[in-house]
Order: structure tokens, then sequence, then C-alpha cells
């Protein structure tokens, strides 16, 4: 332990720790903007110096571990005129046109601007001098570098989270900034529209593209059948964007704020993440035949999942050569968007030209999704628009919905039920358990072999984690899995998604089944979830997510009754004529540099 | 120091047999090395003038099997250029001392990180290089020296911005600690000096440190290599002794109507005439690189600062707050003052700026841009202003 | 996906220098030796090499002035602007390369010959005002010995 004085205040910290989390145990804020939980330390913005007694100069809080008998003062003089002179110069260098900002009382730096009473502008506008252009290029990530800061926080994000390396910083001295390569646009370079550099962007420069006037348009054209589906993480997230506490299951809620919203059929992605389970669980069982069975060796295997749309357009990217081996599932978000226009227009009778299709996800990468060419299976753009769950958030505050005093509603339906197995496609690790439930099922004829059907070997938040499950006493019609053990291996965040990739390529993991979120934590992390993120926000809403499973009727995706009757009255079967038309889709080869 | 000129000496450029002082130190004790230097009082001659057998044993105590030597050579001070020389007349005395550094902490690599401008030098130091590698075999000494160029940018001198660059990334500095003796080169534990510094060790093995101490003073021993130019009939390179005035180096280098010294180049501070006797050029008084720039009357001091304002503009790293953007506000504080465009009373908002990024900015780049702007507002301001 | 091309040069450059991160700079260097810039081509096929994204050579290809990423003329004149050239009568050397050459500061020759540009101190400040050619210094500049040096080039 090293002990320390802090304000004149001594404290014990271990070994190791910053100078701004030992302040932070004295319950002393300094504060930050390059600084975020989930990243390295980068100590560039020096927004959080402090004077060290003695020192010649002020020293960076967030990256200087504290050393014993240190005396700090984050609150003096010097620290109070150059945290004042740093606002200042950052401010001088920003568009601080911040009434038109999206960001608008959602940023970091109008925070501290307010904070310490920034009045006049003392430096020269800097800003007016550079010519930047908004880059709107992206359907999914709007990057605009007249409100950029440099705290590279976004940088960091795309390196060390997601392994993607889109962003950089280039050039040097004033004209040093933030970009891609070659300055293209989001939309040319290997981005996979994950967003999760938005969840980390301190000001405006980064953002979702927003399509909320699209969809209020539709909402109040009255010749347009608007449907809605919500992905099943925006049921433990949109909460806090209302003002609500981390981990607050708000499912009811938003139901019934989007009836009030005016949309016309308010439904649920959970009802096809049921639905890629059925498909996606007989496509690995198929793909397990055809190897185990017809010894055919040109099956693809281990088999990954397709639902993460940032994942999907990370191996085309990085790992062409294993495009084989996704599975050719859509998302459920696709198959809902491809169902509605088909199934759903026709059980109640509408024309699918008139339906507007809308989904709420936790995601900026689903933007990119639906625009994809492939997506229009249904004849039309199966999901018309998609918004984030920041942008539902945004909806409900501009419609004047008292979110907070709304009684529980009930989805619609057809395709709005849905089990505990679709709910959990929201975490990591759960399109895995889910689809080990209905498998296991399948195959054995029994429930898997685990307490509360909760499969915990798979959850967690280590970035890869592998686990295995023994097939015993199939059916006959699957007794050739008799004795296999299925192996498989989850991963979370892209940068973990190479590191098990790379295990696949050079046969240092050997697995049958891989579930790869794009997001740290899974969509419950995605790039469209409120801000701040971090890995306790992040734990809530996972316990959050489970517990939402344990409190369904149903926990398993084929004992959904409308799962069961979708496939009676209108798919036929799993991996049949009409899913493979519906449900299934193609990849694209894609640079990796 | 009491004459009115100041002392030459002959140590660095002096051309000595490199072989004998390796042969001396093949067998001498790690901390036998670094004691000597320490007994010498030698500091380090890039500018910072940290004790060189401080760093080296540093650097030795770490247990890492693996330590780096790094020669800096990346000499980008405006007014700078005693480095080149030396490199270009005895590269092997700065082998040499490399060597004798990787002996003391225990490395078997040394890098060398040559400015780019510099490249010229390559085919005469990869020459000498040979003639090193082989009398490292002689003496059975498996210690080996890369070339590594630079590409253009000042602040790949700055030690930590140096070890990124040889990474092969961007040139940006790092947080300290942690320091180059704990993690420096590729993560490893790093003794990094200046080019004349090491030579100096050189000598100091070859003729003890006793002899170094008689030089200089009793904080600053030794002798300094001095960049001379500016208004000065004897522009160049010289060996002084350290620990004179500036009253005495105007005497000896001035044109006869000097009205100010710009000693350590563009980060280094302005003296006007008026403290020419009271400045002292050393670590007591005014630590150096060794670059000392004269200014004649003809000289606007404002067109000096705008030329530095705009060289720490465009060669700032452009990672941290005070320094990417203070740099800019100067200098468009400055040409808006000069416009009119501001009052004078702008100027010691400026002044103020100077000094947050002094405290504040993440490294001696940054920190150092308020030395030129405070001494040259301070003293020349009527210049600044109309 | 585009078909790859090898690009002959990028290789044997990663094969002399290695394939590490700390091999991306000489890479580099050698290639703007042989091409006077950083084609976009190039700075992917380098990625390439060195398996790193195409964003972080652009990242620190940009950081260094001497690897330009625009395309240059055969022979690079970078002359020194820095306080001791500029004091010694660079302004006018400017304008006596920018009379023979018949560009400007950034530009080079229609003939793909010259390029000028303007550099920070390259330390010869005792010999101001100073220029390089490509790698090679030339000090103690007159509008003359400019039009002699230029003339041995424009021979070349």
């Amino acid at each position: 332990m090293v002990s320390l004085s802090i304000n004149g205040m001594q404290v014990k910290v271990p070994e190791g720790t910053t100078i701004l989390e030992a302040a932070k145990q004295l319950n002393f804020r300094i504060p930050t903007l390059c600084h975020h939980d989930d990243l390295c330390v980068a100590g560039n913005c020096r927004v959080c110096v402090v004077e060290q007694l003695g020192a010649k100069a002020l020293v960076a809080s967030c990256a200087t571990p504290v050393t014993e008998g240190i005396q700090i003062l984050t609150n003096s003089l010097k620290v109070r005129s150059a945290r004042k002179h740093i606002i200042e110069l950052l401010l001088s260098e920003h568009n601080a046109d911040c009434t038109k900002c999206y960001k608008n009382g959602m940023c970091e730096l109008q925070d501290l601007s307010n904070e310490f009473a920034v009045g006049d502008h003392i430096f020269i506008d800097l800003n007016t001098i550079k010519d930047y252009t908004v880059d709107r290029f992206s359907p999914s990530i709007q990057k605009d570098d007249s409100k950029c800061i440099r705290c590279q926080r976004c940088v960091r994000t795309c390196e060390q989270l997601q392994g993607v390396n889109a962003l950089t910083v280039a050039f040097k001295g004033d004209q040093q900034r933030i970009t891609t390569f070659e300055d293209l646009s989001m939309a040319e370079v290997i981005c996979t529209n994950c967003g999760q550099c938005i969840n980390r962007c301190p000001t405006g420069a980064l953002v979702e593209r927003t399509y909320l006037d699209e969809v209020w348009d539709a909402i109040l054209d009255p010749t347009k059948h608007v449907v809605v589906q919500t992905a099943p993480a925006v049921r433990v997230g949109l909460g806090e964007e209302l003002g609500l506490k981390p981990g607050k299951r708000v499912t009811g809620q938003m139901v019934s704020a989007l009836k009030r919203l005016g949309f016309d059929s308010v439904l649920d992605t959970d009802f096809t993440a049921d639905l890629t389970i059925m498909e996606e669980g007989t496509e690995l069982l198929t793909r397990l035949k055809k190897a185990l069975v017809d010894k055919d060796s040109d099956v693809a295997l281990p088999m990954t999942t397709s639902c993460s749309p940032g994942w999907v357009k990370f191996i085309e990217h990085t790992f062409p050569e294993y495009l084989p081996n996704v599975s050719t599932c859509k998302s459920p978000q696709q198959m809902f968007g491809a169902l509605t226009k088909t199934y759903y227009s026709r059980n109640r009778n509408l024309d699918p030209k008139d339906i507007v299709s809308v989904s709420i996800m936790p995601c900026t990468a689903k933007k990119y999704e639906a625009n994809r060419p492939e997506m229009r299976s249904s004849g039309f753009k199966d999901v018309d628009y998609v918004l984030t769950t920041r942008e539902l958030a945004r909806m409900i505050k501009q419609a004047g919905v008292d979110f907070n005093r709304l009684k529980e509603d009930k989805y619609d339906s057809i395709m709005g039920v849905s089990s505990g197995a679709g709910v959990i496609f929201g975490a990591t690790g759960g399109v895995m358990e889910a689809a080990l439930r209905t498998a296991y099922e399948i195959v054995t004829g029994r429930p898997v072999p685990f307490e509360d059907l909760n499969i915990t070997p798979v959850r967690g938040m280590d970035g890869v984690r592998q686990a295995s499950v023994l097939f015993e006493d199939c059916k006959e019609e699957w007794s050739f899995l008799n004795g296999v053990e299925l192996q498989c291996a989850v991963a979370h965040g892209l940068v973990n998604a190479r590191k098990l990739m790379d295990g696949v390529k050079s046969g240092e993991i050997n697995v049958h089944f891989i579930e790869v979120m794009a997001c740290p934590g899974g969509c419950l992390g995605g790039g469209g979830q409120p801000i701040p993120t971090n890995e306790e926000i992040r734990k809530k809403r996972t316990e959050a997510i489970y517990a939402e499973d344990m409190s369904m009727e149903i926990r398993k995706s084929h004992e959904n009754p409308e799962i069961i009757g979708i496939y009676k009255d209108f798919l036929g079967e799993p991996l049949g004529h009409k899913s493979h038309e519906l449900l299934h889709t193609q990849y694209t080869k894609r640079v990796r540099y | 120091m009491s004459s009115n000129h100041v002392k030459r000496v002959d140590l660095i450029f002096e051309k000595i047999e490199c072989k004998a002082v390796l042969e001396k130190i093949v067998d001498m004790e790690p901390d036998d090395i670094c004691q000597e230097l320490l007994d010498s009082d030698l500091k380090g001659r890039g500018g910072a003038g940290f004790p060189t057998g401080m760093k080296w044993r540093f650097t030795a105590q770490e247990k890492d099997p693996v330590k780096y030597i790094v020669c800096n050579a990346d000499e980008g001070e405006p007014g700078t250029f005693k480095d080149r020389e030396i490199l270009d007349q005895v590269p092997g005395k700065v082998f040499c001392g490399m060597a004798i550094a990787g002996k003391a902490v225990g490395a078997k690599m040394g890098y060398v990180y040559l400015r780019g401008e510099y490249k010229f030098l390559i085919p005469k130091l990869n020459t000498e290089l040979d003639k090193f590698h082989k009398t490292m075999d002689e003496f059975n000494q498996n210690f080996r020296i890369q070339i590594r160029l630079g590409s253009g940018a000042y602040i790949c001198g700055e030690e930590s911005a140096l070890f990124e660059s040889i990474e092969g990334k961007r040139g940006e500095p790092r947080n300290k600690p942690p320091y180059p003796t704990s993690f420096g080169l590729f993560g490893k534990p790093t003794a990094i000096n200046n080019v004349e510094t090491l030579v100096h060790t050189v000598m100091i093995m070859n003729y003890g440190a006793d002899h170094f101490r008689e030089l200089g003073t009793k904080d600053s021993r030794g002798s300094k290599v001095f960049s001379i130019s500016g208004d000065t009939p004897k522009a160049g390179i010289f060996e002084l002794e350290l620990g004179m005035t500036v009253d005495q180096f105007v005497n000896d280098f001035g044109d006869g109507d000097t009205k100010a010294v710009q000693v350590g180049g563009a980060s280094g501070f302005c003296v006007p005439r008026k403290k020419f006797a009271e400045t002292i050029i050393g670590f007591e008084g005014m630590p150096t690189g060794g670059s000392m720039k004269l200014f004649n009357s003809s000289r606007s001091m404002y067109n000096v600062l705008h030329n530095y304002l705009d060289f720490f503009t465009e060669e700032s790293c452009g990672q941290c707050t005070p320094c990417r953007v203070g740099c800019q506000q100067l200098l468009k504080g400055v040409e808006a003052v000069k416009r009119g465009e501001k009052n004078s009373k702008y100027l010691d908002e400026l002044v103020k700026l100077a000094k947050t990024m002094k405290r504040a900015s993440k490294c001696g780049l940054g920190q150092s841009v308020g030395n030129a702007f405070g001494s040259i507002v301070e003293n020349f301001k009527e210049e600044i202003i109309y | 996906m585009e078909t790859i091309i090898e690009n002959e040069l990028v290789k044997e450059l990663a094969n002399k220098h290695g394939r590490s991160r700390d091999s991306l700079v000489p890479i580099l260097q050698d290639l703007v030796v042989h091409n006077r810039f950083l084609s976009k081509q190039d700075m992917i096929d380098v990625a390439r090499e060195l398996d790193i994204s195409a964003a972080d050579v652009y990242g620190t290809a940009t950081f260094y002035t001497f690897l330009d990423i625009e395309p240059k003329g055969k022979y690079v004149i970078r002359i020194c602007k820095t306080i001791s050239c500029a004091m010694k009568g660079k302004n006018e050397m400017l304008a006596t390369i920018e009379e023979i050459l018949k560009v400007k500061i950034g530009e080079t020759t229609p003939d793909g010959k010259f390029s000028l540009l303007e550099t920070n101190c390259i330390g010869w400040c005792h010999k101001a005002p100073a220029m390089l050619i490509n790698d090679t210094p030339y000090t103690e500049l007159t509008p003359r010995k400019v039009t002699e040096i230029l003339r041995e080039y424009i021979k070349k």
C-alpha cells in the first residue's frame, strides 16, 4: 500500500493506483476527457492535471501512479488556471455551435465548459480557419471533425476493443487529426459500423446517422402502416437514457411508449431471435451430420453465428476465407423485416408496399445491415429504418411521453411472442446458450443438463470463452451424435473475435460452433446503447437480461407457440424452401487492408 | 573563470585510439564504469542535464535480461548542429561510447537514431560501424549497433518519442513515469544518451574523471560543444568550458552590435543585452544543448519569435491540448497583436497561456515553448506590439 | 474483393527490413527513395505485408514530413525556413529557385523533375542559408550559387 495526501487528506491505496483513482476514493472528482474506463491511459487532453507539491510541472492524474508520501492538490490556483486554459483551448479548436449539435446536453466538453463557467472566449477561434466537411457517407456513423477534440478515445476503441484500426491519428502539429486511411469516408474503409467509437466520443464528433425524421414522417402518414420491432438489449438499456439506473428492465413501459408514439404494431425482435435458433440450430446439426455421417470434407466447420452485423462485416474484411463458415441465417432484425412484408402483411391483409418497417436496435451496424442490397427478399426493403436505443429515447422525449409513469403493456401479435432464449441474444454467450437449449433437446429429447436451463459456462465477461456439451442417449435420427462432445467458443468485442479466429486458423482452437458479438458484452454493450458505458454498466445490463429470461414463461425457442405457428402456417420447416428464400443470405468478400 | 575570453577545449574532436579505451573497459566491473562517470559529474549534453552515471546505474539495476543503448542523434533543435559535426569527425568515438554504455548497463544492442536530414552521413557511418564491429569481435564482445533514420520530425528528439519512432509508430512522447531506464525501447530498460554525452564518456574513461572535473564549474563540470550562429563573424562549432557568462561569450563571438542571444535554440531562452553579465551558461544558470544564436540590432525580435512559433506549431506532435492548440494560439495571437487586431493586453493573456503550456504539457516540447515566448515578449515587448 | 497484384518492390523491402512493426518506417523510407512519395496502393501493400491496418500505415507516414504522400519530382528541394536561414536570405534563395524552375512552394515542375518545398531546421545554421536536394545538403547559398547548383541538376 502507498500512502499519500490529496488536498490535505490522507489516503492509502494499492501500488499502481493512479492519482485520479486515489482521489476518487476521497470523493474528489477530477475532470477528465481522454480518460475512459474501457481504454488504456492516454494522458493527452491534460484536463486532469493536478499539482504535486515540489514538482516543477503539473502531472496528469489519469496517467500518473501514486508514490509514497506525495502531496497532491486537485484544485489549487495553478491547477484551476491550467485547467481553465485547457478547456478554453479545446473550445477554441471546437465547433462550439452547441445549440445545433446532436449531442447538445450530452457533451462532456460542454459539461466542463459549463462547470468552469467559461464565458468569454479569450482565444482566437481556430475552428473557422480550418475547412471541415462532415462525413455522412456511412449509413451508420457520422463523423464531424469540427467537433473533434483529439482525445483519441475513438482511435483507442477501434484498436484496443475492436482490433479494427479503421480510425487513426494522422499528421502532426496543427494539422494533426483523427481520420481514416487516406481520409476516405467511413463508408469506404474497413469500418465495421459497430459504433463503439460513438459510445466513447465525448463530443458530437462521432454520432449515429439518425433517421428520426423519416420515422416520424412515416408514423404521421395515414397511408402507412408502421411496424416496429425491438431488439432484446434495448429493454435493458433504454431506461438509462430516460433517467433510470443501469440494469433497470423497462420492457413493458417501452412497449407502452411505442404505442403512444403512434406505431401501428409493436412487435418483438425476440420472436425472430427464436426463429434464428430454429434455423441456425438446424443448420449446425445439418453441418455436423454432413461432416460426421456423410464424411463430407467440404462442410465448413466451425460454424459461426451471423446475428451481429459488425461481426459479419469484420469477417468479410478480415477473414474472408472463412465466409463459408458463417451461418447463412440472416440476423433476427432482417428475418423480421423479411417476414413483416410477407407473413405479417398477408396475415393482416396489408399491401406490403404500405408497410414501413422500423427497428429499434442497440446497434449502429444494423443501420448498415438494413441497407445491404441482399436484404430485400420480400421484394421491398425489408427493414426501412433502424433507430438506436438512444434515438428511441429521443422520440419518447420529443413526443412528451412521461416514460417513468407509464404502465406496462404487452407486445402485439403476431410476431410479438418470444421466449427467454430470444431475450438472452442481447448478452454475449446468449445465442450460444439459446442454441444449445434447443439443439440439445432436438437431439436428445431432454432439456440441457444445466440447472434452470442456465448454461453458465458460456456466460461472463472473459473475452474468449470455451465450453462443451456432451450428447448422450440421442434420439434415433440423431444417433450419429451419440458420444459427441459439442465444442463451443464465444467471443465478444472484435479484438477477441480476431484472437479466436486466429486460433481457429492456426489450429489452436478446435471447435464446432462459434458465437461472436462485435461489441463488448454483446448487444447490451452495442454502439447504439446509452452513453456512458463501462464494464460495470454492462454487467448490470447483463444481469437484467438474465433476469428477464428467468421471468419468461417460455425459456426455449422451439417452445414458442408463434414459432410453432409460423412453421405450420407459412415456413414449413427449418431450412425449408421458404426459409431459404426469406431467412438466409450470402456474404461478400471484402478487402482486409 | 575570470578572463574576458572563454576557454577553448579540444576533447570531443580529439582523435584518440578508441581500441585502447575499449580494451580498458572490457575487463572493468560495470558498476565501476558508472561510478567513474558519477565521479566526473558528467551531465547529459542534450539539454536536460541528467547525470549520466546515474542514468546508467538505474538501467544496470533493472532485472530484465534485454536492455538497449540508444544514441540520440536526432539533433533538430534550431541552431544546433554540433552532433552532425561530431558524427562526421569522430563517429568511432560515438560508437565507442555506446559500447561503454552497453558494458555498464549490460546491453547487447544499441541503436543510433539519426535524423533524416543527416542521411548523407550514412555511408561514412556504415564504414566506421563495420570497423567498430570488427573491434568488438576482436575483444569477444557481442555488442552490436544498428542505425535508424528519422524522417523529418523534430519531436523524435524527445526520448520516448524516439523510441516510438524506432518501434515503427508515430513519434508521440509517452507518459512518464515509467522512465526509459525501466521502460524504454520496445518496453525494455534503455540508456539513451546524446551523441556528445557518449563521446564525453569515452574521454572520461580515457583520461579519468578528474581530468574532466578540472574543467568548468562546481555545478557544470567539463566542456561543451557549442553551435554558434546568427549575427557573428565566427559562426561554427566550438568546444568551450562551461560556466562562462553570456557577456564573456558575446565579447568573443559577437559582432559588436549584439542585442540578444538565444541560448538553447527555439526551446531555450532569449537573453537581452542588459542581462548578458548576470547570465551564466551552465546548469547553475542557463543550461543548453549548445545552441547559441546571436541577434544584432538589425533584427526584429517579432520575426524571431514568429519563426519559432511557426516551427513549434508545425513540429508539435499534436497529441496534447496545451501544446497542439497552445502553439497555434501563441502564433495567431502575436500576429493579431502585431496587426493591431488585439490590443497589447492580449500579450499578457498569451504569457499566462505560455505558463500553462509550461506546466501542463505532456513533454518537453510543449513545456519549453514558453521559454522563448516569455523571454522575448518580456524583453522586447515593444517590438511585438509595433 | 480486389485481386491482389503483387507489389514486387514492397515485397522486396519487407524481405530486406522484416515484417514486424518496427520495419514499417524503414520500408516507407525506402519506398520514398524509389518513388519519391508513398502512393495509396503502396501503403495498402505495405499494410498487407506487415499485417497492420492501412490506416496505421497512413497515420504513421503522415507524421513524418519526409514521408510524402503526394507525388514528388525526381529531385526534391527542401529549403530551410528556420531562423538562421530566414535571417540570412532564405527568401531571396526561394525567389531565385522559383524564378528558375517556375514553380511555387509545394509545386512540382511539369516535367516531374523538381519539387520545391520548405522545411524546418536542417542543422546548417552556421552556414545559412541552406537547402537539401534529396539527401544532399547545400550551404552558404547565394542566388548565384543556387543558380549554378540548379543548372547542374537540370543537366542531369
